[in-house]
């Protein structure tokens, strides 16, 4: 039961990670906080959906369609109108992105209507027994695309000459002008693969949960998982997620049940009274 | 036609002219100083040029070409590099790295390619690392290589921000208060590297300083900066000896002195 337990919490967690990774990545390039990332989730579950069930494509396609319409999604969106905020206070930039997200729930309200929808299930009922321990096929999916997405992340960043302009332009943009790296192009990028993450985290979650246009308010859990490993570190942001969903799942079973939705702020509260900078966190100083 | 000129440069924040019908104008192979007291406009005329501000009026011509009309990212593939006053490095990053970074755009190769780590992309990879090791060498900075920035000391990351401008190849170099914050010695060293940037890589530098003793030991020409305007430039010691430099420095008679 106990194994159990962590199994479905893992992969809950992935997917709070995923969405974590979201909010990090735009928060490490551009200092915004992206309060729409829930919502860029809801949409990539929702266009998946559609190429499912109404354009009849197979999974993996549709993953694949799904993440790159966010992707452009994504872009247009820092192209059109985050670039023409460039400059004004950060505050009124997390502001529009608090407007963002109720606008995208309430045009996917309009689109999508505002019913309870049931992704198509693709292993079906099937299971993998691990010793004593049942494990559903989707949980093993969920693992495994997190990591692999993580991994191709991770050598993005670190070896890859754009990675690398926009691990610097998080770290310095001044400097990162004057070596030549196009802000603005990193900008653009960021954002888009901030959507694309979210994509893949909305399909996912899809199965487990269910499709709705208020699915987004998963992202206020995905919020402490990226505050817990200390915002703005994606080894942080993964290691946040999987903590706040192995332990919800877990105080879901052993504690009584209204514990079960509080207990990530809980866990959020407790770590940043011993850590305020986060498990990953590093206190940046600046000379001025 | 000259190497850089800078004609009728006017940038206002506010109501507070900050520059005020500034014209300079550089040879190649000069190191042109620009002197003035605190607020004069000097590091507001060099912010001009690498294009963090935007002047309300004049022109910015290197090499016949407008500078005014290129975006910030596109100065350093003009040949211009710089440093700060107060550093702008890659803390969180390596001496190395912090180099290599000077190296970005240079690189034209697509991730496809790094995946692969095709021969060109190898090729070229070992051009940036042996210009890197060059000027690690011709810095004296083999014994911070792998030092992470935010652990060394202010001289020693202004000489490694030195180095990451020097890494972009540049024709045209502009240091803002390249010796502030250093020691005597380390003063000597930049004097000396100063010369040897000028002689043996032909770059020509443009210079903010305070330290006097300085400018007149590495300048070939001086302009003289008050409140945004210019008082006086040309010879080193036909500036120093102006006397509205001396008034700008000192202040009247009654005045207060810095």
């Amino acid at each position: 039961m106990f194994l159990q337990q962590i199994a479905s919490g893992l992969a809950l967690g992935c997917v709070y990670a995923l969405i974590a990774l979201g909010f990090v990545l735009i928060y490490k390039a551009t200092e915004v906080v992206n309060f729409a990332q829930g919502e860029f989730m809801m949409l990539g579950a929702f266009v998946a959906l559609s190429l499912m069930t109404g354009a009849k494509l197979p999974f993996f396609l549709t993953i694949f369609l799904a993440v790159m319409i966010m992707g452009v999604f994504g872009m247009v969106l820092e192209r059109m109108v985050m670039r023409r905020l460039v400059g004004e206070p950060i505050f009124a930039l997390v502001m529009f992105t608090i407007g963002l997200s109720i606008f995208l729930r309430s045009i996917a309200g309009m689109v999508w209507s505002t019913d309870t929808f049931k992704f198509p299930t693709v292993f079906g009922k099937s299971f993998t027994q691990i010793g004593s321990v049942t494990i559903s096929s989707m949980d093993i999916l969920v693992v495994s695309i997190t990591a692999a997405l993580v991994i191709i992340l991770y050598l993005f960043f670190k070896f890859t000459d754009i990675g690398i302009a926009m691990e610097a332009t998080s770290q310095n943009q001044f400097a990162s002008f004057l070596m030549g790296i196009s802000v603005e192009r990193v900008f653009n990028l960021i954002w888009a693969i901030s959507a694309m993450v979210a994509a893949v985290a909305g399909i996912l979650l899809a199965p487990i949960l269910f499709i709705h246009k208020d699915m987004g308010f998963i992202g206020l859990k995905a919020f402490p998982a990226a505050v817990l490993g200390g915002f703005g570190s994606i080894p942080g942001a993964i290691v946040g997620g999987l903590i706040i969903g192995l332990s919800e799942n877990l105080a879901g079973v052993f504690l009584p049940a209204w514990v079960k939705d509080v207990f990530a702020y809980i866990i959020l509260i407790a770590v940043l009274m011993v850590r305020p900078e986060g498990i990953f966190g590093i206190q940046e100083k600046k000379r001025v | 036609m000259a190497y850089f000129k800078i004609t009728d440069l006017t940038k206002r924040f506010g109501g507070v002219l900050a520059l005020e019908g500034v014209d300079m104008e550089v040879e190649k192979g000069q190191v042109y100083a620009i002197i003035g007291p605190n607020g004069a406009g000097k590091t507001t005329l060099f912010n001009c040029v690498s294009r963090v501000y935007s002047p309300d009026e004049g022109a910015i011509l290197f090499k016949d070409k407008d500078l005014l009309k290129l975006r910030p990212h596109q100065i350093a593939r003009q040949g211009i590099a710089r440093t700060f006053q107060n550093i702008e490095l890659f803390t969180n990053a390596t001496v190395l790295d912090n180099i290599f970074l000077g190296r970005y755009m240079y690189k034209k190769s697509s991730v496809l390619s790094e995946a692969f780590f095709t021969p060109w992309v190898k090729d070229q990879e070992l051009k940036a690392r042996r210009k890197v090791e060059e000027i690690i060498d011709f810095l004296d900075l083999q014994a911070y290589r792998d030092e992470r920035i935010s652990s060394l000391s202010f001289g020693i990351q202004k000489i490694v921000e030195l180095g990451r401008a020097l890494a972009l190849d540049p024709e045209l170099l502009l240091l803002d208060e390249p010796s502030s914050g250093l020691n005597p010695e380390e003063s000597q060293d930049l004097c000396f590297w100063i010369e040897d940037i000028k002689e043996d890589l032909g770059i020509t530098i443009m210079l903010v300083e305070h330290d006097m003793r300085f400018v007149m030991q590495v300048s070939d020409a001086i302009t003289a900066l008050d409140f945004g305007r210019v008082i006086a430039q040309g010879h080193p010691r036909e500036v120093q000896g102006d006397p509205e430099v001396i008034k700008a420095y000192l202040g009247e008679e009654n005045g207060a002195t810095p």
